[in-house]
């Protein structure tokens, strides 16, 4: 077996001292060794965005990332943002808006949407839908993901 | 004081139940799900269409540290899988597709299960192939399955009237051939099962993502040879459906082989490359079909002949023509059809059911061919759609029944939101082939709306219990695949029992705990699952108001159940709080629980073999008119604008039903403009998300969605079945938005850039 690689960094607000195979993905990183499965496999190549995570505030699609670049980073999933309460808002506008059906594209929607909204906070539909291009759901026809999106960042500018 | 008024929850916007667990990833699919002990179980497939196996040497892969299993058809008992009995889980003597299983590995880990699958050896001898469903049924053609010697997996027959004296009658007739497309469901989760058998007990547990664990358990018990009961499904949240998850697949025996072989746990999960190349597409279809009318616009006969390719073996979906039989016979009044369709074997990827049965394909074919009618008699599409449309209180030939039906409605108000005729006209009139161009096109639809009686029974079964605190438990046959049957299901108790919606579970998951449902198909689950949980729910409500009459001056039918309390109907004044009466029945000498069950059975009837009978409860009527642009120097065909007005019978929850509507257009869409499976040979070209095109965010039309609401009186508080309608008219209503700003109709799909690019330019692809 290959060696391991010793890597540190903070995950879902807490620091994280870790050895892991240089060929491990970030993505089988969370789910198989960390036990953070809310961050889904929808495809392995970057193109579904199921896997969505924030590394340094920025979202990337963690099955394209190897494991051993989380060395030094601040790394958020799905489980960070479900106990983050600046994002309760975007979380309760996906149930409330009937933004999710299935589920399974649901945390990597909402990942992604956290980073629009921090890059965009007055995002407008064509601004959500741009920042959602990469993420695909075959069940919404994601009209009520976009006004999920957007009212939350409404709620979010009258909170500030 | 005012006794307080409770709203109803009909109609209201409901969040669905499971969503906040959804948005916290919390869910677990069964990706997700790990059992101790578990090994990773991975299957062989085959590179070859057509081919006999010569040899299969499993000895490197048997030797591989780690590896605890490795099967091929001599170590398994050979019960073929499917409807016609035709897939071997495992197969043994040939090939037949490019997604046939040949040797299966049970593993420590997936790693080592991966490179155990790289040291088999098969050794093949080549077939003569068939790719094309016409070689297929071409004298001296190869023979894809010994038992089959034709190729023809399946045929139907149908007929009412007599089209020779309906051409004779005709002023136009007119013949076209539409020829449909292979795509695929692309569920974000992607499949798998675990299988857990216990060698001492003979018990198996199987996690599934079935739409149908209770016919998949009956299946399963045949095709493993075991005793029935001994097999209990459990469901975890499944990550889509849209039909794929109706058959029994190859996969799912193999994960038991290989846990029965190991005595352990066994998971079984498909990468996204398999899911594309192992799972079921929507069957391609050649449709050929001539129709006739008098002068005046009275449609006088069809005669339709389709050819589906089957591929290599053959699931449920190989009887979508049921359903495609429905929409020719019966869409329209039309006095004399005939209509004959084969499914045939080709050495091609095989199809499945998938969203809409058939119902795509076969409305891509009559919508289109209804406006080029409307040309040749020069009538506007929408009169002449209108004069021939159906109405309620009619039988058709086929002898479907339309107790309610909202077709006329829905035409008018999708034509009348939308401005058709008038926009249709002035875009048709500046139609062109340069520039950039719009239109405007419709298309209608007929589906199931109240179930479809083609299994011995089309019911479901509901069991409710109350506890001492006035919570709910509604056990139910039905499954939740995403759709959100379980939030209706505990709205429509609710409003039976005065109850707030968090005051239920709803259990859907388990064939231990759950009573019997024929699956979830046909848009069935909100009908017939809400029926009988109505029933259970009217049950239990009778009980308690009796038990009500007994503690106080009032008589049981005095009383009704409001806000959490029983309550004097006439005014709302309360009695006493719900809870209360339930302790006082429990632990009175009597010693009562509230508990019932309900079986519905709706009042639909198998057809006959001529294919006749009314045989569902209700049916659904849908008309989407579509706004494109075209860019008649690229191709690219833009869908800008979407209004639908679909016959629901009644709105349940208005969210919900949005979102199935909305999520049904999107995958319309992509049918019409993007989605494709290319197989070239027997191979699929683009098994991957970058190649195969699923509708993205931005390219989302506007959508104004009309409800039309007949109130059916059978359905669950007037509702019916909506799941399939929306996806169902999209394809017809591009065609027809194409033409009206090009003048050039497109009989094939899909819509692609190059597609209408070379039929822009006079050479069709």
């Amino acid at each position: 077996m290959s060696s391991l690689v010793e890597i540190s960094c903070v995950v879902n607000g807490t620091p994280t001292r870790l050895a892991v195979p240089p060929e491990t993905s970030a993505l089988a990183l969370l789910r198989d060794h960390l036990g953070l499965s809310g961050t889904k496999y929808g495809c392995g190549e970057g193109e579904c965005g199921a896997c969505t995570i924030l590394v340094d505030g920025v979202s990337v699609n963690s099955c394209l990332m190897f494991a051993v670049d989380f060395d030094g980073r601040t790394v958020t999933t799905i489980e960070g943002l479900a106990v983050d309460r600046a994002s309760d808002p975007l979380r309760q506008a996906f149930v409330e808006k009937g933004g999710v059906q299935c589920g399974f594209c649901t945390p990597g929607m909402v990942v992604q949407s956290r980073h629009v909204l921090d890059k965009h906070p007055n995002a407008g539909p064509d601004e959500v839908k741009r920042g959602l291009e990469g993420n695909l759901c075959r069940c919404t026809g994601y009209k009520k993901i976009v006004e999920a999106v957007i009212t939350a960042a409404a709620a979010q500018s009258a909170a500030e | 004081m005012n006794a307080p008024q409770h709203a109803s929850l009909i109609g209201q916007r409901i969040p669905k139940m499971d969503a906040p667990e959804k948005v916290a990833g919390k869910t677990r699919y069964i990706q997700d799900l790990n059992l101790p002990g578990q090994l990773y179980g991975l299957i062989l497939r085959t590179e070859r269409v057509h081919a006999r196996i010569v040899s299969i040497d499993t000895s490197a892969a048997k030797a591989l540290p780690g590896v605890r299993a490795v099967l091929t058809a001599a170590d398994v008992p050979i019960h073929p899988i499917g409807v016609n009995k035709d897939n071997p889980p495992l197969k043994g003597d040939k090939v037949r597709c490019e997604r046939d299983e040949v040797a299966a590995v049970a593993a420590d880990s997936l790693e080592i299960a991966q490179a155990a699958i790289k040291l088999i050896k098969v050794e093949y001898e080549d077939l003569p192939p068939i790719f094309d469903p016409r070689d297929s049924i071409k004298d001296g053609a190869p023979v894809i399955h010994a038992a089959k010697p034709d190729n023809v997996a399946m045929a139907f027959d149908y007929a009412h009237g007599d089209v020779e004296r309906g051409e004779a009658e005709s002023d136009v007739v007119v013949e076209d051939e539409f020829t449909l497309h292979r795509v695929t469901h692309c569920c974000m989760g992607v499949s798998g099962v675990i299988a857990d058998f216990e060698p001492v007990s003979g018990n198996l547990t199987l996690y599934s993502n079935t739409q149908v664990p209770f016919l998949h358990k009956r299946e399963f018990a045949e095709v493993l040879g075991m005793d029935p009961s001994r097999i209990r499904i459990i469901q975890p949240p499944i990550g889509g459906g849209f039909g794929s998850k109706l058959d029994i697949y190859p996969f799912e025996p193999i994960a038991v082989y290989l846990a029965k072989a190991t005595r352990r746990p066994v998971k079984l999960i498909f990468t996204r490359e398999e899911e594309f190349i192992a799972s079921p597409t929507r069957q391609p279809a050649i449709i050929r079909l001539r129709s006739g009318a008098k002068k005046d616009g009275t449609l006088t006969f069809r005669t339709v002949d389709v050819l589906l390719d089957n591929g290599g073996y053959t699931s449920w979906g190989a009887t979508i023509p049921f359903v495609m039989m429905q929409t020719f016979s019966s869409l329209y009044r039309v006095p004399h059809c005939r209509y004959h369709t084969k499914a045939v074997y080709t050495n091609n990827p095989f199809a499945g059911s998938f969203r809409g049965y058939g119902n795509l394909q076969a409305t891509f074919a009559i919508e289109q061919q209804m406006d080029k009618m409307a040309d040749a008699l020069g009538i506007e599409p929408y009169e002449f759609r209108l004069k021939n449309a159906q109405n309620a209180g009619e039988v058709t030939g086929q002898g479907m029944h339309f107790k309610t039906c909202g077709f006329q409605d829905c035409l008018e108000t999708a034509a009348g939101r939308s401005g058709f005729v008038e926009k249709r006209k002035a875009l048709g009139a500046a139609k062109g082939l340069s520039g950039v161009r719009r239109g405007v096109g419709m298309a209608s639809m007929l589906h199931v709306g109240g179930g479809a009686k083609i299994y011995p029974s089309d019911g479901c079964g509901t069991i409710l219990k109350l506890d001492d605190f006035g919570h709910v438990t509604i056990m139910t046959g039905a499954s939740e695949i995403g759709q959100g049957s379980e939030t209706v299901l505990a709205q429509l108790v609710c409003e039976e029992l005065g109850v707030p919606m968090s005051a239920v579970t709803v259990v859907n998951n388990d064939t231990d705990i759950t009573p019997w449902d024929v699956g979830v198909h046909a848009s069935r689950t909100t009908f017939i699952a809400g029926n009988s949980a109505i029933g259970a729910a009217r049950k239990a409500k009778d009980k308690i108001l009796a038990a009500a009459a007994t503690v106080s001056n009032m008589k049981a039918e005095e009383m009704d159940l409001k806000g959490g309390n029983i309550v004097r109907a006439s005014d709302g004044e309360k009695v006493m709080p719900l809870a209360k009466m339930l302790r006082q029945l429990h632990f009175s000498d009597k010693a009562e629980l509230v508990m019932t069950t309900n079986y519905y059975e709706p009042p639909s009837v198998h057809q006959d073999k001529g294919f006749k009978g009314d045989v569902s409860a209700a049916y659904a009527w849908a008309t989407q008119v579509v706004e494109v642009e075209v860019d008649t120097d690229t191709g690219i065909v833009k869908l800008l604008k979407v209004w639908a007005a679909h016959d629901v019978g009644r709105v349940l929850n208005e969210m919900g039903i949005e979102g199935q509507i909305e999520g049904g257009i999107i995958m319309g869409q992509g049918y019409a403009l993007c989605e494709d499976m290319p197989v070239v040979e027997g191979h699929l070209v683009n098994p991957a998300f970058r190649d195969y095109k699923l509708i993205t965010a931005p390219e989302i039309p506007e959508m104004d969605i009309s409800f039309i609401e007949t109130m059916d009186g059978e359905g669950p508080q007037g509702a019916k079945g909506v799941g399939e309608a929306p996806s169902i008219c999209m394809a017809a209503a591009v065609a027809n938005a194409i033409e009206n700003a090009t003048g050039v109709r497109i009989a094939s799909l899909p819509f692609t850039p190059e597609r209408v690019y070379s039929a822009l330019k006079g050479r069709p692809l």
